[in-house]
């Protein structure tokens, strides 16, 4: 018994050893200053570790501001979601209004469109509002996120009715009705998808290098594989950079692990 | 006002934000890429009406079929993917010390962003990384490979990553399957004295089909869009052998700007996709999965 345990607990450790040795040997490659990079047998041993690498990569390399493009674009697009999303989600939860169901299943729909199609006519139509290059673009387009408003709707259907209705006894209107009463139940399922949205704006890159035409706009997932393509051979620069942009999302993910799980269970779509 | 006719009112205010939105961003390309499949346009000049001609010159496009065939060849890393992450999720479906460690870890490849993936495993692949080291020490191969430059290599090399990256999430979504089966059942069929091994094969298997039917297909609609991972890592490269149709989109949308083939090259994924979406969407409508 005590050895089929053993033997459990192996077999975990040596998958976790598949999935996370990228990340470990990189920080290690980051947090070295000489030595051959690439060599057989690699060298693994944890000797001569300094941050050299991070303050050349933060002093020399606009990483600081891909760090705050990543913020902003990351706030503002987190920020517009949940206001969106919370209001579509509120009357095709609880209100029942002619047209109901279609646009509920129009919304449904869209699941089905391809989203490739997307990026070639968002970019016209974003060229045509004279919005390519600026912030706004990279994230006007996923702030009605499908997934969100399916969450919220899930949320909002899962409030008791009697709570409602005790309020417009009271004389309360429908935004106060929303705004004081519903809303606030809310909250752990508007966390799961800001979440969410934060991971998902934080990692973007392939609609963020579409539209922005200027580098120093970038994100930092962007900015990263821009960096790369111009100090390749600056691998511990860049292994320097991989960490810190990958860092905060490894710590936002262990915090709020609960929220993840949930988010996937309850209809993640991708 | 009469007071339904304001309720209607008040219902569309709120819905009006996210329906603007998705109109502009999600239902108008639909339309209007299909559209411009028909016109001939380089973003310079007006849009010129060419009718079907572009779909013509797509069945005369070698890179077109080259494109097509390798998207095809992807969709051999679904069996292995689900495969590997139902047992993934069987492993970490129990009582365990330390069990929600593993599971975070097995999930981490899934919050990292695309970027910072290619450039790992491109240093993983190296010629003198890590991918050579621990193989060559097994004696599986004689001397270094050289992966992501290797024609016929570099597609699986890739498929490879997608596979690392994609395990976790898949292995989320079976472990709430198999948390959704009553015990009872099993508990039942061990009580009528049922093998652990017989009960895991004609209960829980069978129990877990929808969610394997729609991970599936999942999977499959995004082997056959697949970019990310060619775009970091070989740009469709050697000698277009990871060259797919989403990076054939790319290409000539945004390097070549012929918007107008790429439209096209579009429209005809689209409708393979589609395909799937509706096999997809009365699937899980049926499955019995409660999914949204």
């Amino acid at each position: 018994m005590v050895l089929k345990k053993g033997a459990l607990y192996l077999l975990l450790l040596a998958l976790a050893a598949f999935t996370t040795f990228p990340f470990l040997w990189t920080l290690l490659v980051s947090l070295r200053t000489r030595g051959p990079i690439f060599s057989i047998p690699p060298d693994l041993s944890l000797t001569g570790l300094s941050a050299a690498n991070y303050l050349g990569v933060w002093n020399t390399l606009p990483l600081p501001r891909y760090v705050l493009n990543s913020l902003y674009i990351a706030a503002m697009g987190v920020g517009l979601t949940l206001v969106v999303c919370s209001l579509a989600a509120y009357p095709l939860a609880r209100m029942r209004f002619p047209g109901r169901n279609v646009v509920f299943y129009a919304i449904i729909a869209t699941l089905m469109l391809p989203e490739h199609i997307g990026l070639i006519v968002n970019f016209i139509t974003m060229m045509r509002l004279r919005l390519v290059d600026t912030y706004a673009s990279v994230y006007l387009p996923s702030v009605a996120s499908i997934f969100g408003i399916f969450l919220l709707r899930q949320a909002y259907l899962s409030i008791p009715q009697e709570l409602e209705d005790a309020a417009r006894i009271d004389g309360a209107g429908e935004l106060t009705i929303w705004w004081r009463i519903l809303l606030p139940l809310t909250v752990p399922a508007l966390a799961t998808l800001a979440i969410f949205q934060f991971v998902a704006f934080w990692n973007s890159f392939l609609w963020p290098i579409i539209i922005l035409k200027t580098p120093d706009k970038y994100p930092l997932a962007a900015g990263l594989l821009y960096l790369r393509g111009l100090f390749a051979h600056n691998t511990r620069f860049i292994a320097a950079g991989t960490v810190i942009a990958t860092l905060p999302i490894i710590v936002v993910f262990l915090f709020t692990q609960r929220y993840f799980m949930r988010g996937i269970t309850a209809g993640a779509i991708r | 006002m009469p007071v339904r006719l304001r309720s209607t009112v008040i219902a569309y205010l709120f819905l009006l934000p996210a329906l603007g939105l998705l109109a502009v961003f999600t239902f108008y390309p639909v339309v209007y890429g299909t559209v411009l499949s028909l016109f001939e346009y380089d973003i310079i000049n007006p849009p010129r009406y060419v009718g079907g001609q572009q779909f013509q010159r797509l069945l005369g496009d070698r890179y077109f079929w080259i494109a097509i065939a390798n998207s095809a060849k992807y969709i051999l890393v679904v069996p292995v993917i689900q495969l590997g992450s139902i047992l993934l999720a069987v492993l970490v479906n129990r009582r365990l010390r330390a069990i929600g460690a593993f599971r975070a870890a097995y999930y981490i490849p899934v919050i990292t962003s695309w970027p910072v993936v290619g450039i790992m495993w491109t240093w993983m692949y190296d010629q003198q990384g890590i991918v050579n080291w621990i193989l060559r020490s097994l004696d599986l191969i004689s001397r270094p490979i050289s992966w992501l430059s290797h024609p016929t290599i570099a597609l699986y090399a890739v498929m490879f990553v997608t596979m690392w990256k994609g395990l976790g999430w898949y292995m989320v979504i079976y472990l709430a399957g198999l948390q959704s089966i009553p015990t009872e059942y099993e508990e039942a069929a061990m009580l009528d004295g049922a093998s652990r091994s017989a009960v895991f094969w004609r209960i829980t298997v069978p129990l877990l089909r929808p969610y394997v039917l729609l991970a599936s297909l999942i999977s499959t609609m995004a082997a056959v869009k697949v970019f990310e991972e060619i775009y970091v890592m070989t740009r469709g490269g050697p000698f277009f052998s990871t060259y797919t149709m989403f990076m054939y989109i790319f290409d000539e949308a945004f390097q070549e700007l012929n918007m107008g083939y790429a439209a096209a090259l579009a429209v005809v994924l689209a409708a393979v996709i589609l395909v799937f979406s509706v096999v997809n969407f009365r699937v899980f409508r049926s499955g019995g999965l409660e999914w949204y």
